[in-house]
């Protein structure tokens, strides 16, 4: 039998370990009506992103994006900013885009088709292409694969999702209120992030009781519709010595790593088990490190479970004790292993992906941008204390790990360390 | 090219997609057939163009037995289509197929996706929808949708010894 692949070998050589950083970041702000086109937004981020390394638009000459026929193409965000491209690359895709365009960006520089790269997503995911599925989506008519699943009502994420979650809280014991502790935490985290669209803390109970969307998810289980941008740029770390922020390299990736049957992955089980538990085995051999070294983790949080899902099937917590896992805890700030401190797109905004690795930058920077108070040398004094309004910095924070997810069948991840 | 409403919905399958044609067509005659590899003779869902096991290109359409237990589901109380709306909460249902369950490997099952309707392929009501989840046993139904174009649905197989299924509480 061809699958599962029965050879782990690591996609990254050893040798580009910590070979490349992340040396900007930069984001609109997270709004439900931008007044804005996706090319402006997206020309914003990318600015925004060059500010924050202390780079020129000359300087940049690579570009990527992903969407899903929703947003600008690269030549024109580069033409707004002045930015000469030597090489560029518009993708398909969603949640799983991030990590593996970082590895695209590693790949393409060390192939020397340039030098550094510059990573966006932009949408009116709420005031024009509705990233739950109604309004323009749902018009399309019913052809091909889908006339399997949007025929039958089955069109939305949760909609598509939702059968790995039932199937978990089935075969395991998961429950509902375990899972809410999600929201609770990245509730909690977005109360202290002032960018974060919905800041309000939520309890389990606020979560269970909110009404049904389609069960297992209540309303409160899914993310936030956003209209908004983030950039990321990638560049040898060599190269980033020169910038003015604390290094942040990227020790391992894995890009768009899937279960087997990725087209309808229902047809290979245990379908509670999602595309962390093969992506894991190239992740950690990648990186050199084992989720017990992970500071920090940023997870694609479109609904409470993925973040769940991902958790444990990367190796967090034994299989089938993420209900557990996300619920005692360790992923709220100030517990071992805090998750999505920005408050993911649960609660700060909805970016597919991308603004969890953002926050995981400016973490390893120690430089949060909470509502610490900024010292004499200009830089952010934070308190470490996590009340309402304070402080989302986590202590002495050296080793982060994200987590993609397009689907249950299809994710992707990176570690990075401070230094 | 198959063309027709449904729910709302403009469903169309093209000259080119000729794996769905071909299913569409028997599903029409509520005739519920897959595709069998013509090397490895393992059974597919949903239909493609190569054998998922093997790669062969080569497959025939053999009937199947429209039965089996649900494996998970989803019950949609937020309907994203807006003819589906009047029918809230309705079912997903994913169903594994008696035929070739745990083949070829123990994870591994036909899987066929399809709502809870009654007999006669009208979306089920909540009354049916309540007693239905994980271990349920369904038969196939047939909705028609307009001449040549059926799609397979699920209904409760009442004739089945009467479980305790496994549902979503809350």
């Amino acid at each position: 039998m061809p699958l599962p692949r029965e050879d782990v070998e690591a996609t990254t050589p050893k040798f580009l370990r910590d070979k490349y950083a992340i040396v900007g970041v930069g984001e609109t702000s997270y709004t439900r009506g931008s007044d804005k086109s996706t090319r402006a937004l997206a020309s914003i981020a990318v600015r925004n992103a060059m500010a924050d390394a202390g780079l020129k638009p000359s300087e940049i000459d690579g570009m990527l994006s992903y969407q899903f026929n929703d947003s600008v193409f690269s030549p024109f965000v580069a033409g707004d900013l002045g930015i000469r491209l030597n090489f560029y690359m518009d993708v398909f895709g969603g949640g799983s885009s991030t990590e593996a365009l970082i590895g695209i960006a590693i790949g393409v520089i060390e192939a020397g088709l340039c030098k550094t790269v510059v990573i966006f997503r932009s949408m009116n995911g709420f005031s024009q292409v509705r990233i739950g599925g109604t309004g323009v989506r749902s018009a399309i008519p019913v052809s091909g694969d889908m006339m399997h699943s949007r025929a039958y009502g089955w069109q939305s994420a949760g909609q598509m999702f939702a059968p790995t979650f039932m199937r978990h809280m089935h075969d395991f014991g998961t429950t509902a209120e375990q899972v809410a502790h999600v929201r609770v935490a990245h509730s909690h985290h977005a109360s202290n992030n002032p960018k974060a669209y919905y800041k309000k803390r939520v309890t389990a109970e606020d979560v269970v009781t909110s009404r049904m969307i389609c069960k297992p998810l209540h309303l409160l289980d899914c993310c936030v519709e956003t209209d908004n941008a983030n950039a990321i740029i990638v560049t040898s770390a060599e190269r980033a010595k020169d910038l003015k922020h604390p290094l942040v390299r990227i020790r391992g990736v894995v890009g768009r790593c899937c279960k087997p049957r990725a087209d309808m992955h229902y047809q290979a089980g245990p379908i509670s088990t999602v595309a962390g538990h093969y992506a894991k085995d190239i992740l950690w051999p990648n990186s050199g490190v084992s989720p017990e070294d992970v500071d920090l983790t940023g997870s694609y949080d479109a609904f409470t479970f993925t973040t769940m899902l991902q958790l444990e099937d990367y190796g967090f917590c034994k299989k089938g004790e993420g209900g557990h896992y996300v619920s005692d805890g360790t992923i709220m700030l100030g517990g071992k292993r805090p998750n999505n401190t920005s408050g993911g797109h649960l609660c700060e905004g909805y970016t597919h992906g991308i603004a969890m690795v953002i926050e995981n930058v400016r973490q390893l920077r120690h430089d949060a941008d909470d509502s610490c108070p900024i010292g004499s040398d200009g830089k952010r004094q934070h308190t470490y204390d996590y009340r309402e309004g304070g402080c989302r910095q986590v202590k002495n924070a050296e080793v982060s790990a994200n987590f993609g997810w397009a689907m249950p069948g299809t994710g992707s991840a990176m570690v990075m360390r401070r230094g | 090219m198959i063309s027709a409403q449904y729910l709302g919905m403009p469903l169309e399958v093209n000259d080119l997609d000729h794996e769905n044609l071909n299913y569409f067509a028997y599903c029409a005659k509520h005739d519920f057939r897959l595709q069998r590899c013509a090397s490895c003779k393992l059974l597919r869902y949903p239909p493609t163009t190569a054998c998922p096991w093997c790669s062969e290109l080569n497959s025939e359409w053999v009937s199947v037995e429209g039965r089996g237990t649900v494996h998970s589901y989803t019950e949609v109380h937020h309907a994203i289509q807006p003819a589906f709306k009047p029918y809230t909460p309705y079912l997903v249902l994913l169903v594994e197929l008696d035929t070739q369950s745990d083949m070829p490997t123990k994870e591994e099952g036909l899987r066929v996706i399809g709502n809870l309707v009654r007999p006669d392929g009208v979306l089920a009501p909540k009354a049916e929808v309540e007693r239905v989840g994980i271990g349920s046993r369904v038969r196939m139904v047939f909705t028609d949708v307009a001449p040549g174009l059926a799609l397979p649905q699920w209904t409760i197989d009442e004739t089945a010894l009467a479980g305790t299924p496994w549902r979503y509480r809350g």
